[in-house]
């Protein structure tokens, strides 16, 4: 009998909840009318769709995935099946919700040749690789802006170092890692006209076709570390660089980028580089690139870009300013690079798991094309040339051509595949994923998309061995989808079953900003290895303080007040101080003093004209205020840490400039003990 | 006393060396924002727990209902146990070398005794950190005091708490029970002496 109730409670929630989802569709059946569903909402929709995304409370994810967040130049963390949001991971924005770009210690990161930009354009993360698998240890993400690529460390979920790239202009086809991260590769999206120091001409727009150039970076990275530098880079014809994959297996040593405007216009561009039948795919062979580097054909010349890195000791990001670059021409390294014709501004270039197959997706073309790898390889042995373009050779078309994917869709934009010998393409303009077999290139099912998908993402989809279960489309455009919200509408993503021959429909989530590319790994290639708290003992922040009877106040020249405090439940030490003057400089070191998992501690000042600083266990932030006015400001706890969280606070006194009030500090009255161990300690 | 219950007591007087591996006692506190729980252990000669930082943790708790911060140097009893221990080791080993049994007898009684001794002192200690609070603690719950359980479990606020002996005490329970199995089975010896004598074949 007690089992039989047992089944019952279990079952109960689920059935609850396939009642809500009936109820909701027949609901949605009969309010057509007055506008508030949508029409075609249900199309699709898998009859298990809810039990399927469905992760219990108290339950994990099997999958984390990483979508880029676009224009909020951030990235964020969902979980999949159920689309939940988990955590924003600020990159090259400020995020006054933690003080990132704001504290003192985070400032440093949003440095650049142009100074602070505290603003990017975040549009592809990608996961760091070992053996053409996602590892769970780095995730690579470009800033498209001011072209800038950034590594999120996956043990704290924080950026941990940003790195400006010299000779690019608008970073979008960027950022690709190797198969073992031997380089992460950069394409720059506009040419410029390079003044081969550094910086850009000032010259004549209309000298594009004789100026413009472009670059593709070569960022090394760190086997251990993951610490990147830019090696070198290859200045390329002055087209727009899209996008790039790596190969993987045969084509390993290769990566491919898709061009547009080979035309080489430089206004107008939607018609000016619209033009050419055919663009490029351009292949480039970064292994042979590294050894022409290495055995000295690369050239140098004089840079200035920003190097920023995060020191995980002191929780203190600094700059290095670099003043050089190393780079090669392709004209003068015979075998580096090839173009091969594609149809009209290509968008995505795919390269599918067994390495074999590259597939272009051309935005405005009417069929896919799919190269062969293989093919590749034999027409540049027998070259198979059809002229060539900057002293680089261009490949006949039908040499290296497998086939072309008749009718898929109107504006395929990126490709993924299951590893099972599917791929699936998104399709902009007619608002669909495609799938279609690689072996015959035919087109099998279609699922539509609510609306205008951009990038598609299965787990592992790009790399040798997809995850193959779910696919995730990041739609540009939602009017109806969701209860409204004036005129700036959410972007979404919709989960999709890819497990069976049909594709299901199963989920629908609103997301954050504008979503490019994503990323998707198991969690338990993450999860285990994900820090609880900064051991204090390791914190070499110079201005931490271990315990509370070392905290001070000190006046350290006319203008400036360094406070060296501390935070634990549910008092900051010390909680009162005076002395401070009108214009002082005032840097609060804060240190959260707690040895335990989830315990951040928020610190505010009233008036400060940055933000909040948000301290983890064992971690020193420091956050500068600057006292406009005499009188007593607050200063508080802004993460609700414990039952005593809002009397977490204190009070600073602001005297004149001049005045003689001397600096003084204390929490608690003079002989009461201070609660709490770390006073006793 | 024959050589394999010399060799026994010798096991017996060596057993007591788990208290320097493992802890005596183990006091677990659960609640629903602790999940992973908070364990403090305690051992013949230190404080530890499931972390390195779990006595501070235990203190930020204690701190709101006025309880005293616990820290190993408040404990005369660690730097003194340890030597006890050593003392019962090393006459064990020297009982079961001499092999007299009242020694064995006397042995066994003695650390009997000590053990006693100790589960009171550790007593007494919960009684004092329990009851002994500050009148300014931020939280107090007329009437309520906050003595841990000796042994089991007991709700204390959003805490429950339960405590148990763990494998260092079983170092003691090996030492009293395998010097009283060597007792008890040298004074067999006689009557197996006599059986012998009286030409009876003793099988064991």
């Amino acid at each position: 009998m007690e089992t039989l109730i047992n089944k019952f409670k279990k079952a109960a929630p689920k059935a609850a909840l396939l009642m809500a989802v009936a109820a909701g569709s027949a609901l949605q059946g009969c309010s057509n009318t007055d506008g508030r569903n949508a029409g075609s909402t249900a199309e699709g929709v898998a009859s298990d769709a809810a039990s399927a995304v469905y992760v219990a409370p108290g339950k994990h994810d099997e999958l984390y995935s990483f979508l880029s967040g676009g224009f909020n130049g951030q990235v964020s963390v969902y979980g999949l099946p159920s689309g939940r949001l988990l955590k924003i991971i600020p990159v090259f924005t400020q995020h006054g919700e933690n003080g990132y770009g704001y504290s003192e210690e985070s400032k440093a990161m949003l440095m650049t040749s142009h100074g602070f930009v505290p603003w990017d354009d975040l549009h592809h993360p990608k996961l760091s690789r070992t053996d053409g698998m996602t590892d769970g240890r780095w995730l690579f993400v470009n800033g498209n802006n001011t072209p800038r690529v950034a590594r999120i460390d996956l043990t704290t979920f924080e950026t941990v170092e940003v790195m400006e790239l010299p000779n690019s202009a608008g970073n979008h086809c960027s950022p690709y890692p190797t198969n073992n991260n031997e380089y992460v590769i950069a394409g720059t999206r506009f040419s410029v006209p390079l003044d081969m120091k550094g910086g850009t001409n000032d010259v004549s727009l209309d000298k594009y076709e004789e100026e413009f150039r472009g670059s593709i970076s070569f960022i090394k990275v760190d086997k251990d570390k993951g610490d990147m530098d830019l090696d070198f880079q290859i200045l390329v014809p002055g087209f727009d660089y899209d996008l790039a994959n790596g190969g993987k297996g045969p084509s390993e040593d290769w990566v491919f980028f898709t061009t547009y405007n080979t035309e080489k216009a430089g206004t107008l561009k939607e018609v000016g580089a619209s033009q050419n039948d055919r663009d490029y795919l351009a292949a480039v062979n970064w292994k042979l690139a590294a050894k022409y580097a290495a055995e000295g054909k690369a050239r140098e010349m004089p840079a200035n870009y920003y190097h920023n890195k995060m020191d995980k000791d002191t929780h203190i990001a600094k700059s290095t300013v670099k003043k050089k670059v190393r780079y090669l021409l392709p004209e003068e390294c015979p075998g580096m690079m090839y173009l091969l014709p594609a149809p009209k501004s290509p968008h995505g270039i795919d390269v599918d798991p067994s390495g074999e197959y590259m597939v272009v997706s051309g935005k405005l073309a009417s069929a896919i094309p799919v190269f062969s790898f293989a093919m590749m390889q034999d027409a540049i042995k027998n070259k198979k040339f059809d002229g060539e373009k900057n002293g680089i050779p261009v490949l006949q078309y039908e040499s290296v051509l497998k086939g072309e994917v008749k009718e898929p869709g109107l504006g395929p934009l990126h490709t993924e595949f299951d590893g099972k010998g599917n791929a699936y393409t998104s399709m902009f303009v007619s608002s669909e994923i495609v799938k279609w077999k690689l072996n015959d290139l035919s087109v099998v099912d279609r699922m539509p998309v609510y609306y205008s998908v951009g990038h598609l993402m299965i787990p592992g989809g790009d790399t040798k061995e997809p995850h193959g279960k779910y696919l995730v489309a990041m739609n540009k455009i939602t009017k109806d989808r969701y209860l409204p919200t004036g005129p700036e509408l959410a972007h979404s993503a919709q989960l999709i079953d890819i497990s069976g021959e049909k594709m299901k429909m199963l989920l629908d989530f609103p997301t954050v900003a504008e979503p490019h590319y994503a990323q998707a790994i198991p969690a338990e290639k993450v999860a285990p290895n994900s820090v609880k708290f900064y051991k204090l003992d390791e914190n070499k922040h110079p201005h931490a303080v271990k315990k509370e009877a070392d905290v001070s106040v000190v006046r350290e020249s006319k203008n400036r007040v360094r406070v060296k405090m501390t935070a634990i439940r549910s008092h900051m030490t010390p909680d009162n101080i005076e002395g401070i003057q009108v214009g002082d400089t005032v840097y609060f070191h804060v240190t959260n003093l707690e040895q335990d998992w989830d315990v951040p501690h928020g610190f505010a000042v009233m008036g400060a004209n940055n933000a909040e600083t948000l301290i983890m266990p064992g971690a020193t932030q420091t956050l500068t205020w600057v006292p406009k006015k005499t009188g007593v400001f607050p200063f508080y706890c802004t993460d609700f840490c414990s039952a005593l969280h809002q009397e977490m606070q204190g009070y600073i006194r602001v005297s004149p400039k001049g005045s003689d009030v001397p600096i003084s500090f204390s929490t608690g009255k003079k002989k009461q003990n201070i609660p709490g161990v770390a006073s006793a300690q | 006393m024959k050589i394999y219950q010399k060799v026994l007591m010798i096991v017996a007087a060596l057993s007591l060396g788990l208290l320097f591996v493992f802890p005596m006692w183990k006091i677990y506190l659960k609640a629903p924002q602790y999940p992973e729980g908070l364990e403090l252990h305690i051992w013949v000669n230190k404080l530890g727990g499931s972390s390195e930082s779990v006595l501070q943790n235990f203190n930020i708790l204690n701190h709101y209902i006025g309880m005293e911060p616990i820290h190993a140097e408040s404990f005369a009893e660690l730097k003194f146990m340890p030597y006890i221990v050593i003392a019962f080791m090393v006459t064990g080993v020297l009982v079961g070398l001499i092999g007299r049994r009242k020694l064995v007898l006397g042995w066994s009684a003695m650390l009997m005794v000590a053990g006693a001794a100790g589960i009171l002192d550790f007593y007494l200690w919960l009684v004092k950190f329990g009851t002994n609070l500050d009148p300014k603690a931020a939280i107090k719950v007329p009437g309520m005091t906050y003595i841990p359980p000796l042994l089991g479990n007991k709700q204390l606020l959003n805490f429950e708490a339960l405590s148990l002996p763990a494998l260092g005490s079983l170092g003691i329970f090996l030492a009293i029970s395998l010097s009283l199995v060597v007792y008890y089975f040298s004074l067999k010896n006689k009557t197996v002496t006599r059986d012998i004598s009286s030409g009876k074949v003793l099988v064991r």
